[in-house]
């Protein structure tokens, strides 16, 4: 503190202007600094957040400014199969996804851990599909998945002759459900490789040194060391990955637009065909609010679920 | 695991070098390894060969290999070029890119230099604050942020999304930056204030020209998280002229019934080139700031 009063009183004798005395005032210069940032999220993320919370208890459409209805939305929601439809495909498509990119992400991961030529080049390659937008490599999935001229159907049929029919991945619900996962795990692995290889980095070969001396075996050095010390590592990245699959959009949207009978609808993607194709902004704020508690509920599980674990594992290894 | 792991186990147990073989180690890493490569990749591949496939071929595999391109042709691209809006479409999300990350890194530049280096009571909270921003996702967001853009006489309009784009940027680059900020010695401020040096100078003359590593890295997360964002694009512009690359690949050259898969691949592929472009001149930027802000 004094070192910075004494600069100031320096300065103001060789400077005397009040601009640069201003910009030396401490609070001020917080202030300035803040200002952008905090304005930009405040009159863009805070406002439209609380905005949109007050929109879901009104009946508001486009073009026509709504009166507060209570709860009605949510009471329509609730007996809107539609939305149960969305709810149920949304855990699915988070859960399924989720699992799927952490067990192939963590493999990888793994994999790339280990020494061999042109490593920087693979890693670097391996995150391509995490880089490139997701519409277009969702419209190369479209593609792959095409009734009739699937790239898939004709290794299955024409290659290996282990079908007789094309597969119909986007024709009927379970399929297409299952197809949009697997694009979602597709993009997902990069990231997941991505950090959970720098945690790997993180971990000191001396404890597996110990371990080995110890005489552990591969498996146990993995159960005891690896995935203990990829604890904290694993809870953010994972915290992440829920939260924002579970409001995926894009993806569902570019290859299925929620069909076939709306059986791929997400929360997002109904609440946008709700709320701005439909025009009902009362009802989509409703659904995109909807997806609040479970997002709550995700962040807790697998943030506080992960980090307890690490803790106590922490403590053992201390 | 690692190379000492390797010579640690080598001598502490002689027989796991016989685990190490060149065959285990083949069908152990590199097999899988190059399973993971394959089917990372193949969708660009796929995506780049139908690019240049004629239509003949695209619809017949049982002539063509489908896997290869027999006589290569450019009447795709030349479609999207000529016969759509496509170079306008491409102009407007670089344009957009460009906006975005300019406006987000000033704005988090200062947030981030506000909240590690002019150190306040509450500076923690405010950066906690800025963090959690980024949790919250586009999609609860879009249809309040629609209203508000139409109440600004925003809509349909690309500086919107120059606006709102930096909901998502803002946090991220902060969250980026306090790190790099972190890393650069706190002395060396001490001794510009000492010398009589303004913290405009200073943070002009050393802070900022240190942490250039981590505004690069910040740039190019931007740049690439603005060229895919989707959803607030698809909910603000109508017109077809104002849209950005994923949107009217998707709105525009998706028509009727039979769908122009050529030059819908053209599309992705060259709306994807400018990010891999970007992507592989920073590459290592990329690797090391993303393992970075994990470790953080």
């Amino acid at each position: 503190m004094s070192v910075t009063t004494l600069s100031s009183r320096v300065l103001a004798q060789r400077q005397p202007s009040w601009l640069v005395r201003l910009f030396d005032y401490k609070p001020f210069l917080i202030v300035i600094c803040l200002a952008p940032a905090i304005g930009l999220l405040a009159v863009f993320l805070t406002y439209p957040l609380g905005l949109g919370i007050w929109l879901a208890f009104t009946d508001t459409t486009i073009g026509q400014k709504g009166i507060f209805v209570g709860l009605d939305n949510f009471q329509y929601l609730l007996s809107d199969p539609l939305w149960w439809n969305a709810v149920f495909y949304s855990v699915v498509y988070t859960g399924i996804a989720t699992f799927g990119k952490f067990a192939l992400g963590f493999w990888l991961a793994l994999l790339l851990n280990n020494h061999f030529p042109f490593k920087s080049l693979l890693r670097a390659i391996i995150l391509l599909p995490w880089i490139v937008p997701t519409v277009l490599s969702a419209l190369a999935f479209w593609w792959i998945y095409d009734p009739q001229f699937s790239i898939i159907s004709y290794l299955l049929v024409d290659v290996l002759h282990w079908r007789t029919t094309n597969v119909d991945f986007l024709g009927s619900p379970w399929p297409a459900r299952f197809s949009l996962i697997a694009a979602n795990i597709w993009r997902g692995i990069p990231f997941v490789a991505i950090s959970l290889l720098a945690g790997l980095q993180t971990i000191s070969p001396s404890l597996y040194e110990a371990a080995m001396l110890d005489g552990a075996s591969a498996w146990q050095r993995f159960r005891y060391i690896t995935f203990p010390m990829m604890m904290p590592i694993l809870a953010i990245v994972m915290t992440f990955s829920i939260i924002f699959t579970f409001t995926d959009f894009q993806l569902v949207y570019a290859i299925t637009r929620g069909g076939p009978g709306n059986s791929t609808h997400l929360l997002a993607t109904l609440a946008f065909q709700r709320g701005i194709a439909g025009g009902e902004l009362g009802e989509g704020a409703a659904i995109a609010v909807s997806m609040i508690p479970f997002l709550v509920f995700a962040t807790l599980f697998s943030y506080f679920g992960l980090a307890r674990r690490k803790w106590q594992q922490g403590e053992a290894n201390d | 695991m690692t190379d000492a792991v390797a010579q640690a186990s080598a001598k502490a147990a002689p027989e796991t070098m016989a685990w190490d073989s060149g065959l285990r180690r083949l069908m152990m890493i590199y097999l899988p390894l190059g399973c993971f490569v394959l089917i990372l990749l193949f969708p660009f591949y796929w995506m780049a060969i139908t690019s240049f496939k004629p239509n003949a071929e695209l619809m017949n595999y049982r002539e063509h290999n489908p896997f290869w391109i027999s006589s290569p042709t450019l009447a795709h691209v030349k479609h999207l070029l000529f016969d759509t809006a496509y170079p306008r479409w491409l102009w407007t999300t670089m344009m957009v890119a460009i906006g975005a990350t300019t406006l987000s890194l000033i704005a988090s530049t200062l947030a981030a230099y506000a909240i590690e280096r002019l150190r306040f009571r509450g500076s923690p909270y405010v950066g906690l604050g800025i963090y959690l921003a980024y949790l919250v996702p586009p999609s609860i967001l879009f249809i309040p942020l629609a209203t508000v853009v139409v109440q600004f006489g925003l809509f349909d309009s690309p500086l919107a999304l120059i606006l709102v784009y930096p909901t998502f940027l803002v946090p991220f680059c902060t969250w980026l930056l306090i790190g790099y900020f972190k890393s650069i010695p706190y002395e060396l401020e001490e001794c510009a204030l000492v010398d009589g040096a303004t913290r405009l100078q200073i943070l002009r003359r050393i802070t900022l020209p240190l942490a250039v590593p981590g505004l690069i890295s910040a740039g190019i997360f931007s740049f690439t998280l603005s060229w895919n964002e989707f959803i607030y694009a698809l909910a603000f512009i109508q017109s077809g002229a104002n849209k950005t690359v994923p949107v009217a690949i998707l709105t525009e050259l998706v028509t009727g019934d039979v769908y122009q898969w050529g030059a819908l691949m053209a599309g992705s592929l060259l709306g994807s080139l400018p990010v891999a472009i970007f992507y592989s001149l920073f590459v290592d930027y990329y690797v090391s700031s993303l393992t970075g802000a994990v470790k953080e």
